[in-house]
């Protein structure tokens, strides 16, 4: 490009000359211009507020469950998760909860009983050493947290596809959901139960899970943001009715893929 | 007075510089760029990638993580589709080799020097000088790596190469904040060139 004549102002004053003079000419267009400026000044303001706007959040709410879709076509059943060796598992291992750790629920092992319902062909309880006699699986995965920070840990526990199994549970229902002591509430959907690393566990680390990290059991998804992953489970139910989750509830999104 | 004079002095005035596909995509890139910028920040809150740099919450969009999460996920079709049409067009229609290119290095430096003495003029808006060029093609790559490591986060299982070339997960999210920061720097100095150039607005506008 060339240059032109030095100017010390270094507005384009010749070409915003020829504007303003045809401006000028056109009171309606300049009335135009104004309004269109409040009009930015409003939306800015309203900025503050518009998440509060009651048809704002339903429509986000609508393309979170498009979103919901779209994850469900993104999820590969054969894809797996990165695993990690023992030395990269981050110690200690974060606790998180909608509460603080001391209030982290204290189950009694000896007389607990999991109770399965819904869609299953076998709605017997089971007792906690019926449960740790299934076939076992271990993996040392990344956990993801919605707020962006991840850790990874180990987790010991039988593969959930195994126990849907044993319980002649529905595979063709949409949703499996889950209730915990903590008055936490969660489901998935029935490809991510199926996938090969989804694992219901009962260790970390090696050790009892302990009540930090959901004692008698958690659901480990690698596939899942962190909580979409249950802890201290109470009952599983098989459903085609959509159970939501508890953060679900509110706002979070419901496939929560990762 | 002669009518072809006549149609010759006019038509620069009235040619149009900016398609009306071009303004519309780069209204809707603006404002999809700042929804998922304002809701970004809000995420970024919820577990700071640099510890101790936190954004004031009062400038963010959503309220709370779920919120901003909610309009990031939304917006975020606006701007990939919307970007996606944009590049479409600028291929078909042969723009990005006629608006942005040649462009080179020593283009840049020279016509940078130039603007910062104040000589570069914008006498002719139809015609990008070399740091336009440079600016506008920066913003479209660094608006390319912005969704590819935000992909790279929100999927990092199922997409295991995007998650390796971004340096795993956890680095995605510096990719990804390094390049939402490149694009704030990018529309501080738009909006000054834009207030230097108050012109270069009302081609974008009204496409002339």
């Amino acid at each position: 490009m060339k240059p032109v004549k030095p100017n010390r102002v270094s507005v384009d004053r010749e070409s915003l000359i020829i504007d303003v003079r045809r401006e000028l000419d056109m009171p309606s267009r300049r009335l135009f211009g104004k309004r269109i400026v409040t009009l930015g000044g409003l939306a800015m303001l309203a900025g503050c507020s518009i998440s509060d706007d009651k048809s704002v959040e339903t429509f986000l709410s609508r393309v979170s469950r498009l979103n919901d879709t779209v994850q469900g076509w993104l999820f590969d059943p054969n894809r797996l998760a990165p695993t990690y060796t023992e030395a990269q598992i981050t110690r200690p291992f974060p606790f998180n909860a909608f509460y603080g750790i001391d209030d982290a629920p204290v189950v009694d092992g000896s007389d607990f009983r999991l109770k399965v319902s819904g869609l299953v062909q076998n709605t017997k309880t089971w007792t906690l050493p019926e449960l740790y006699a299934l076939p076992k699986a271990e993996q040392i995965t990344r956990h993801i947290c919605v707020e962006g920070w991840s850790a990874i840990g180990r987790w010991g526990g039988t593969p959930f596809s195994e126990f849907l199994k044993r319980v002649g549970a529905d595979t063709s229902a949409k949703y499996v959901g889950f209730k915990c002591a903590d008055d936490y509430y969660e489901s998935i959907d029935m490809p991510t139960a199926l996938h090969s690393q989804t694992l219901l566990t009962f260790t970390f680390d090696g050790q009892q899970l302990p009540t930090k990290y959901g004692y008698p059991m958690k659901l480990r998804m690698p596939t899942k943001l962190g909580y979409k992953n249950p802890k201290h489970i109470m009952e599983i139910f098989v459903t085609n009715k959509f159970p939501g989750g508890y953060w679900v509830d509110q706002g979070y999104n419901w496939f929560g893929g990762s | 007075m002669n009518p072809t004079h006549e149609a010759r002095r006019v038509s620069p005035r009235l040619r149009t510089i900016q398609p009306a596909w071009v303004r519309i995509t780069h209204w809707l890139n603006a404002l999809a760029a700042i929804l998922m910028m304002l809701s970004g920040w809000r995420i970024y809150d919820a577990s700071p990638v640099f510890k101790g740099f936190v954004i004031p919450p009062g400038i963010t969009l959503g309220g709370w993580l779920g919120g901003a999460l909610q309009w990031h996920f939304a917006a975020m079709w606006l701007l990939f589709f919307n970007g996606l049409f944009y590049l479409a067009m600028n291929v078909v229609t042969g723009r990005i080799k006629s608006k942005f290119f040649p462009v080179s290095p020593r283009a840049i430096l020279h016509d940078l020097g130039e603007a910062l003495k104040g000589h570069l003029s914008h006498a002719d808006p139809s015609k990008y000088n070399a740091v336009q060029k440079f600016a506008y093609l920066f913003v479209m790559l660094d608006i390319a790596v912005l969704i590819l490591s935000g992909l790279a986060i929100w999927k990092s299982v199922q997409f295991p190469l995007l998650r390796e070339l971004m340096g795993g997960y956890d680095f995605a999210r510096v990719v990804h904040f390094s390049a939402m920061s490149l694009l704030a720097g990018f529309i501080v100095v738009h909006l000054v060139m834009v207030s230097l150039v108050p012109r270069s607005l009302l081609t974008m506008i009204r496409g002339r």
